[in-house]
């Protein structure tokens, strides 16, 4: 049962993003769809190179064009399609309706900029705000983010904040002119797990508070666990499952969610137990992959497997899969 | 259970610590403490998980082991031999001994030489073996850790992250060490792949007895290789115990959160989370007394003055902590 409420803000339909490539073409997202409802927080997991970010680049159209291009699609928001947006439409988009957090606050911060001054910017371009208005509300978002000594942070550089602090201000910066959704990708896998827990927490209590909706980039199945409603699971460049996040991980329909979800290593396991491993790797996305790209490493691969695309199919209460031999159906699986 | 089994490696009171120079003389104005007064000691056969997050001193730790790092204070004993102040002649015999697996399998690896080559290394520098021997060898190597003998004349670029970690490990297995410092092995990879690699390292300890220093920020990862953990705080280990042990009764506060700081993969998982205020403070200015007391929910003034020593708290676990958790 998803926990949805009110009609999706942002529909994401088929989108192909390609990169031309000397070596070939890169289909980085190959024919994804998934929506956000106001105050929902929708999980993307997958692997390194399976396009997760890829696609939230693409929402936000910050694909460098060349080499990538968004080849067809619709990006939906409020029922405007984003991909008909000239550059300056989309400017007022960015940091405004849509913000972003980035994985890496260390690389994603100006580091010749003050913080107050990197926050204070996009008050400036979005909502013409005078200087005044200006420092009260950046004093305001660092109350916000939990920040101490807001008056003295404001006025320093982003090296001498640590990792944590740092985050905290890109996600000042994101909220800075209440975006209707955020798109947070990978937020805590650059920190600690005891500053993750922090972080994750903020991000909790302000999503409660700014009813927000939050596209989560992850690879961290934990995470999605804590953060999620729902969970669209990709694998090269397709979408591979979605479904609420209970069902995901009570019932896992995809044999490849099923596999992250025994490999990876967790603390309510016993300790002598050996973790399941997924055998082979992700394919190369310069070659074009016929069937399931999942094929050659499923365990459960049968021939239609490695010919024929699964189409993605609704088995109950919105559990999306693409696969012709999912987990439950199988009668042998316990 | 480990007691009855020799000794391999042994830290007595290990420290590191950096002095920081400014001003145009140069002047020391203070230390950065490293790693500060590190006692314990791995088994043959055995795998230690030493765990802790950035700017611990957990890899200080590890190359001071293997010397690439020499420390400033304490004392390294290998089968019982002082091993801490030999000249770098004297360490070479060592180095066959101890090697090593690092992190980031991208930089570790000359990008210049053939997958081969890299695997033959060690040997070529330890062990004068004819050409065809050594092709054997490197040969054996590969199928043991899973490569394609087909692979053997690729470079490192073609090869992708887990293959990559795999040649890693054949080179430090090519020498057959007994002790490999594993520093975070498979942090820089995909779960799925994560877990390919924490298996073969298990299986290749079934099979060599070999023992592992096991480097690691992650106590989830770290719990499925290792026999003991300890737990670094700002230079320090603050608790060290049989893995069950540690999992099922954590007595240092700083375990503790760090446990309930992992993100359980269970939507309906309900749990007491302790977050943990601030962030770990500088090992320049590093807290009086215990150094976890500033961030430490049970903190009392005594912590504030007077650093806990590492006590036996039941057999086999040792904990620094004035109010020990769970007893």
């Amino acid at each position: 049962m998803s926990q949805t409420t009110g009609k999706p803000i942002l529909e994401v339909e088929d989108l192909r993003t390609y990169f031309y490539t000397r070596d070939g073409v890169v289909r980085s997202v190959d024919g994804v769809s998934f929506s956000v409802s106001e105050g929902e927080t929708l999980a993307i997991v997958g692997e390194s190179g399976c396009g997760k970010s890829v696609t939230s680049l693409s929402i936000l159209r910050l694909i460098a064009s060349p080499p990538g291009k968004i080849i067809s699609g619709s990006i939906r928001f409020h029922g405007k399609d984003l991909l008909d947006f000239s550059d300056e439409e989309m400017r007022d988009i960015r940091g405004d309706k849509i913000s972003m957090i980035f994985q890496e606050p260390m690389t994603s911060l100006n580091p010749v900029l003050t913080v107050g001054r990197q926050i204070g910017e996009v008050l400036e371009l979005h909502r013409h705000c005078s200087m005044e208005e200006t420092r009260i509300r950046i004093l305001e978002l660092l109350k916000m983010v939990n920040i101490p000594e807001p008056e003295s942070r404001m006025n320093e550089y982003p090296h001498q904040l640590s990792g944590g602090m740092r985050q905290r201000i890109m996600i000042a910066m994101a909220l800075a002119c209440d975006p209707e959704i955020l798109i947070a990708d990978e937020p805590t896998t650059a920190l600690d797990v005891t500053i993750q827990a922090q972080i994750l927490n903020l991000m909790r209590e302000l999503r409660d508070k700014t009813r927000a909706a939050i596209i989560l980039i992850t690879h961290d199945l934990g995470v999605v666990a804590e953060m999620a409603q729902r969970v669209v699971v990709m694998y090269a460049g397709r979408k591979v499952e979605e479904a609420s996040v209970n069902d995901l991980f009570e019932k896992p329909m995809h044999p490849y969610t099923l596999g992250l979800l025994n490999s990876m290593p967790r603390l309510d396991d016993s300790a002598s137990k050996r973790l399941v491993e997924i055998p082979g790797m992700v394919p190369s996305m310069r070659n074009e992959i016929i069937g399931c790209a999942f094929a050659p490493r499923c365990s459960a691969a049968i021939e239609r497997c490695s010919l024929e695309s699964p189409p993605l199919k609704d088995y109950e209460n919105a559990h999306w899969v693409a696969c012709w031999n999912p987990v439950l159906l199988r009668p042998a699986y316990e | 259970m480990n007691k009855s089994k020799n000794k391999l490696l042994e830290l007595k009171n290990l420290c590191k610590h950096y002095p920081i120079h400014k001003g145009i003389l140069s002047r020391i104005t203070g230390y950065v403490h490293a790693v500060d007064g590190v006692s314990f000691s791995i088994y043959e056969g055995e795998t230690l998980g030493l765990v802790g997050e950035s700017g611990c001193g957990k890899s200080t730790v590890g190359r001071t082991i293997l010397r690439l790092i020499d420390p400033s204070a304490g004392e390294i004993y290998w089968r019982g031999e002082r091993i801490d102040q030999l000249t770098r002649a004297q360490i070479r015999p060592y180095r066959k001994e101890i090697q090593a697996v690092f992190q980031d399998p991208y930089s570790s690896l000359n990008p210049r030489m053939r997958a081969a080559d890299i695997v033959a290394e060690p040997l070529r520098n330890f062990e004068p073996l004819s050409q065809v021997e050594g092709r054997e060898r490197v040969r054996e190597l590969f199928a043991l850790v899973g490569l394609r003998p087909d692979q053997m004349l690729r470079y490192p670029h073609e090869f992708s992250g887990g293959q990559r970690q795999r040649l890693g490990i054949a080179r430090a297995l090519s020498v057959k060490p007994k002790l490999i410092m594993c520093d975070e092995p498979v942090s820089a990879l995909d779960v799925s792949v994560q877990a390919q690699v924490i298996n073969l390292l298990g299986d290749l300890q079934q099979e060599f007895a070999v023992s592992y220093l096991f480097i690691a920020h992650d106590l989830a990862v770290v719990k499925y290789i290792s026999h003991r953990i300890a737990v670094m705080y700002l230079g320090r280990i603050v608790e060290l115990a049989e893995t069950a042990e540690l999992f099922n009764r954590p007595s240092h506060p700083y375990t503790e959160a760090l446990l309930s700081a992992i993100p359980i993969p269970d939507p309906k998982h309900q749990r007491k989370q302790i977050v943990l205020r601030d962030d770990v403070p500088s090992p320049i200015n590093r807290p009086s007394g215990c150094h976890f007391h500033t961030r430490c929910i049970y903190a009392q003034e005594r912590c504030k003055v007077e650093a806990p020593l590492l006590e036996e708290l039941s057999s086999g676990h040792f904990v620094a902590c004035h109010f020990k958790l769970n007893t």
